[in-house]
């Protein structure tokens, strides 16, 4: 009987392409949503992946990963000696104007890595090397500021290793290209030693923007966070924890999640209100059927059970369609690298859980409408 | 003063329907059948205690003007609307002493249907539609559709298995609707106003088909008509007036009852 539900759905061509197409617009427009949300805040974060540390220490008032504001430089010695600190190293970050071969400023996320150790280095080196950052006047950019549009603009061809720009009237040469993750605010990474980020950038009283800090081997990271915050005042993060905050902020300081999650849950009512109404139509003009089969014997379980099988099977059917867009969107914006763009396989299932929610709201109107109908409607006329 | 019932074998409320009758002959039976429809000011009798009983081998006819209760009668007896007095017996089983999901699988095993738009599902071929007695009954799909098929087969339409209904004539779908009726081999037939829908010459090859299912052993064939041109087919007539069974028509009797509603 199942297969037979099936193939009367099938043959009400119209009605089930509204179904298939309302359910795959619904999928399409929360799995997107949400995945260009999760890239959102995957660049949110990038930095803590562009520039990896065990633990994070800030500002007392800081509290996600790209506000900076600067301590002394001797909260550095006051963060090495507290017990469990491996070593503890200055960061410089802020954006700089950089100058370009054709005169124009570009604006230019600065990173100024301890020269000694240089921890905090970007994970993947593409050509260069990293070392000869201890150079003078020395950078290594990421491939989006290789781009003719970013640094290399007015080159004629993108930036490359040994090729020289300006930033703040200061030389700055090429040694080295790197892989990072994209910024929010999508400016280029450069990174040089702490030392020469402190001279490209203006001068002010206080320029330790952060410290990043390895514990001792065998010590717990939470817990040396929690010491170097106690016994300094200032604030230290866990990896895990900078990104909850700084995922927090955002939540609770930008309009950004408000708005996604306005057009998520419009994904899902429209959803319901297409397949419900839908479906329920399709219930209605099939209700002299359906009273036949109960006539035949059908019962009230087993027509629920045809139902919710037809609404499950165009469910599935369109949120396939609905999440082959997304992929498709997905693998779209990727060679582009914008809008940012995060699948989640968590939430494929938990969209498809919701997709199957739609369904079976859908259905339910249809069987109570079936539940209620007496089998001797087929004899009247 | 109503006339009483032959006998039938009251059976528990509660038990399964089980189908036998010891007398060999009763297949329907009932008695002081009432069904109100509505309330206050829209309150309808439709059924003023009527009685009524139909025998195995039995083609039966139920005829009377409209809005005289025939449809409801035809519904109660069916078992797909519940009276609101009285007592329905289908083949020794009391039907109104079952609870709701037994009458519906009473239905489903010895009860089959021909409806006056036939209600064939469109989107289905005539062999699937055909074979969802079986189906409902608990039949595999395969020996369903070749049981299907051979019913197809026996109404004419062989080799039109995997046409849909729409492309058939009026006449045609209802000799599918009549080969979804017989295919589960149920014990009684009920049909709604089966030829109101077909010209006469197709309406007399339908009739022939009934009339045929008719003689089955253990069988009834129960036919709500308007239409006297199938007057002639019947075994026994009954004659409905305002909610009620007025006079029933058998032998010679019905002969004359023939020839009056043919003359006038």
């Amino acid at each position: 009987m199942f297969l037979l539900a099936l193939k009367m759905l099938l043959g009400d061509r119209a009605k089930y392409w509204m179904l298939v197409g309302g359910l795959a617009f619904s999928s399409l427009l929360m799995t997107q949503q949400y995945s260009v949300f999760q890239g959102l805040m995957s660049w949110t974060t990038s930095h803590m992946r562009n520039m990896r540390a065990s633990i994070w220490v800030v500002e007392s008032r800081v509290e996600q990963v790209n506000e900076s504001k600067a301590m002394r430089d001797t909260d550095l010695n006051r963060v090495r000696s507290v017990e469990g600190v491996d070593f503890a190293v200055p960061l410089f970050q802020g954006v700089l104007k950089a100058r370009t071969a054709d005169g124009s400023d570009k604006m230019i996320q600065m990173i100024g890595l301890h020269s000694g150790t240089l921890y905090g280095r970007p994970p993947r080196m593409i050509e260069g090397d990293i070392a000869q950052l201890r150079l003078p006047n020395s950078v290594v950019i990421d491939t989006l500021a290789m781009e003719g549009t970013r640094l290399g603009s007015g080159m004629g061809r993108p930036l490359r290793v040994g090729d020289v720009f300006e930033i703040n009237d200061r030389e700055a040469r090429v040694v080295g290209i790197c892989q990072t993750e994209r910024h929010f605010f999508g400016y280029p990474y450069v990174f040089s030693s702490y030392d020469q980020a402190l001279q490209y950038s203006p001068r002010q009283r206080k320029m330790l923007s952060m410290i990043l800090v390895e514990p001792k081997p065998g010590w717990d990271t939470a817990e040396v966070a929690q010491r170097i915050m106690k016994e300094t005042g200032l604030r230290a993060f866990t990896v895990p924890q900078l990104e909850a905050s700084t995922i927090r902020w955002v939540w609770n300081n930008t309009g950004i999640p408000i708005s996604f999650l306005t057009t998520i849950i419009l994904g899902f009512v429209v959803g319901v209100a297409v397949c419900g109404q839908t479906f329920y139509s399709f219930v209605l003009e099939n209700l002299r059927n359906l009273g036949a089969l109960k006539a035949m014997g059908a019962s009230n379980g087993l027509l629920a059970g045809m139902l919710l099988f037809q609404a499950m099977i165009v469910g599935l059917i369109g949120f396939g369609m609905g999440i082959g867009l997304t992929a498709f969107f997905g693998l779209t914006v990727a060679q582009s690298g914008q809008p940012p763009f995060k699948a989640d396989a968590a939430f494929v299932f938990q969209s498809l859980a919701a997709v199957l929610v739609i369904c079976a709201l859908a259905a339910l109107f249809g069987i109570r409408r079936v539940a209620k109908l007496e089998p001797a409607i087929v004899f009247r006329g | 003063m109503t006339t009483p019932l032959r006998s039938v074998n009251p059976v528990s409320p509660t038990a399964a329907p089980v189908v036998g009758n010891p007398l060999g002959s009763l297949a329907v039976g009932a008695r002081g059948i009432v069904k109100v429809f509505g309330v206050g000011d829209a309150r309808t009798q439709a059924l003023k205690g009527a009685d009524f009983e139909a025998s195995e081998g039995e083609l039966h006819l139920i005829v009377g003007p409209s809005g005289c209760g025939k449809t409801t009668l035809l519904s109660v007896l069916a078992g797909t609307l519940s009276s609101d007095q009285g007592e329905v017996n289908l083949f020794g089983t009391r039907l109104t002493g079952l609870s709701a999901s037994e009458v519906t699988r009473f239905r489903c095993r010895h009860i089959g249907f021909i409806f006056q738009q036939f209600n064939l599902i469109p989107t289905l071929s005539l062999v699937e539609n055909v074979s969802v007695p079986l189906l409902l009954n608990g039949a595999g799909r395969r020996d369903a559709e070749a049981k299907a098929a051979e019913r197809l087969r026996q109404v004419g339409l062989a080799g039109r298995e995997r046409q849909l209904p729409t492309q058939l004539s009026g006449g045609q779908q209802q000799r599918v609707a009549i080969a979804r009726a017989l295919v589960h081999e149920p014990r009684l037939v009920i049909c709604d106003e089966p030829t109101s829908a077909l010209d006469s010459m197709t309406g007399h090859q339908i009739m022939e088909l009934l009339s045929t299912a008719a003689k089955a052993p253990g069988r009834c064939v129960l036919i709500v008509t308007h239409d006297p041109r199938i007057y002639g087919y019947a075994d026994r007539i009954s004659v409905m007036e305002d909610g009620r069974v007025t006079h029933v028509h058998a032998g010679a009797s019905l002969s004359s009852y023939i020839h009056s509603e043919n003359r006038s």
